[in-house]
């Protein structure tokens, strides 16, 4: 595989972009995990969070949660307008702590899932999705 | 009521007592951000489903809180685990009030 | 130098999933788990000039998440139009006091439908479109109103058509009655329109394969149609991608329904002679 100077400089420039992306919201994700966790601390095991590294499409991401023994589930998108995604709580005849379902975003950004055990502690799992913006589409 | 909202549902018609299954949902619903504006600049209010629960006999399995984020047409799959005979029963919860319902019952043996 | 070496790594690191895209893949469609889907295929005889021996279904093109929508008819969101148009298969409509069903019985009296058209209708001596004769009955034998041409009831009841045949291979006549209208539809992919001044063929014969902005070019098959996308969440029909294709060019575009078009959707589905009726199929 062969660079020229321009493609180095292009893709250098790609690189510098993409960690420069902006990640709003980050007041109304802090009061969502704060409502959700009362504050208290999230062990980083425990929950996992599975997403695509990229979204073909924005408007249709698929993601799936698994946190055996939670009780519940939230998801947050940290770089949306809103952080708001889903809540699942997991009733007595789930035969699983997981579920999937599909998203939006609003651009790249960090998609966050914590888990509330059963036993009252937390467990946190984020995962960055980068969302391209499409050419023509078919 | 939303116009055109139908719930499709994936069940097993049958399991063993104390099997864990896989159900999958999906209801054609806009799921109106909030976020979009009309031709005109003004901003299309909010109008999606804000929650979904799935009960058997009674039971709960999952409750589910909707955000704006969900993707139209909203898909969620799960795992229920089937004690004995009975009805699966699913509710949707509209922004407007509405309420979509559906149901599947699962034999057992 | 040492800060050479540094961008050029982080170049290949960036470059690296942009690459891996780059060739459409050579995933197997089964969906269901049982109804093989061909997704790859020797090109018809009449494309012996173009360049391209293998034809590919636009599936090939997209990323796993999104192919995977396709495989289970559950995942497939195009799925729910297709159960909202067995309540209009069923709905009385018009003067008539009938329904598709009054004529037609099942949906499944359809098999075989998608995988010929756009067909010769004697009769009418024309070539139609499965929307042009959809609309067809609905205003001379049901006495209703014609739907939009691309509008969502068609789309639906397009992709309910479809599923009757999915699997079977898309089979266009090509010579015959049809061969003027065949001979202007390949005249209007090989017009270069807009101020972009491209042509189908520039991005879909000459450039498959490749990426535009962030996008990666399929053929531009139409045996997956009417298609769900994830963009914009509905069905989308022929015409309408037809339209948008030649709207990204900065043209005016002809109308959906339009002569044009309907030489268009002949030309472009004898490319596809070969591949598995897919539609209602999932793309980006």
């Amino acid at each position: 595989m062969e660079f020229t100077r321009r493609d180095t400089l292009a893709m250098g420039l790609g690189a510098a972009v993409l960690s420069m992306v902006p990640f709003r919201a980050s007041a109304a994700v802090d009061a969502a995990v704060e409502a959700f966790t009362g504050g208290a601390d999230m062990a980083a095991t425990g929950i996992e969070l599975t997403a695509p590294e990229i979204a073909e499409n924005g408007n249709t991401v698929p993601i799936a949660v698994n946190a055996p023994g939670a009780t519940a589930i939230m998801v947050l998108a940290a770089g949306n307008p809103t952080p708001g995604v889903v809540t699942f709580k997991f009733g007595p005849l789930a035969g699983s702590q997981s579920a999937s379902t599909r998203i939006r975003l609003a651009g790249t950004q960090d998609v966050v899932a914590i888990a509330k055990m059963a036993d009252g502690s937390f467990a946190r799992a984020a995962s960055t999705v980068k969302v391209t913006i499409g050419g023509c589409g078919g | 009521m939303a116009s055109g909202v139908k719930p499709r549902v994936k069940v097993p018609k049958s399991a063993e007592a104390g099997e864990v299954v896989t159900i999958k949902t999906l209801i054609s619903h806009k799921m109106e951000s909030g976020q979009r504006k009309d031709k005109d600049g003004n901003v299309i209010p909010r109008s999606i489903i804000n929650r979904f629960t799935c009960d058997f006999n009674g039971q709960n399995v999952v409750d589910v809180e909707l955000f704006s984020a969900i993707s139209t047409n909203p898909y969620f799959e799960f795992e229920a685990t089937i004690p004995e005979a009975g009805d699966m029963k699913f509710t949707w919860y509209d922004d407007d009030g509405s309420v979509y319902e559906e149901s599947k019952s699962i034999k057992v043996g | 130098m040492k800060f050479k070496a540094l961008t050029a790594a982080a170049a290949l690191l960036i470059a690296m999933p942009v690459m891996s895209l780059a060739e459409p893949d050579d995933d197997h469609l089964v969906i269901n788990g049982d109804l093989e889907i061909v997704t790859k295929t020797a090109a018809p005889a009449h494309m012996e000039e173009t360049g391209i021996d293998t034809i590919m279904s636009g599936w090939h093109f997209r990323a796993d998440e999104t192919q995977q929508l396709e495989m289970d008819d559950f995942d497939n969101p195009g799925m729910i139009f297709v159960d909202q148009a067995i309540d209009s298969w069923n709905a009385v409509e018009g003067s008539a006091g009938k329904s598709c069903a009054s004529c037609h019985d099942d949906p499944s009296s359809m098999e075989g439908v998608r995988a010929v058209y756009p067909k010769w209708n004697e009769a009418a001596g024309e070539v139609r479109t499965i929307a042009m004769q959809v609309n067809d009955c609905r205003t001379t034998r049901m006495g209703a109103e014609a739907w939009k041409y691309d509008g969502g009831d068609m789309a639906s009841m397009e992709a309910l058509i479809s599923v009757q045949s999915r699997g079977m291979p898309v089979n266009v006549a090509i010579d015959g009655p049809v061969k003027a209208v065949w001979d202007q539809g390949k005249e209007l992919y090989y017009t270069r329109t807009g101020q972009l001044d491209l042509s189908c063929a520039s991005c879909h014969e000459q450039n498959y394969g490749n990426m535009i902005r962030a996008d990666h070019l399929s053929q531009g098959q139409i045996n997956g149609f009417p298609t769900y996308r994830l963009k914009n969440a509905k069905l989308n029909t022929v015409h309408a991608r037809f339209k948008g294709c030649i709207r990204d060019t900065r043209a005016e575009t002809y109308k959906p329904g339009s002569d044009e078009f309907v030489a268009l959707e002949l030309y472009v589905a004898s490319r596809g002679n070969g591949l598995s009726v897919e539609g209602p199929s999932v793309r980006n």
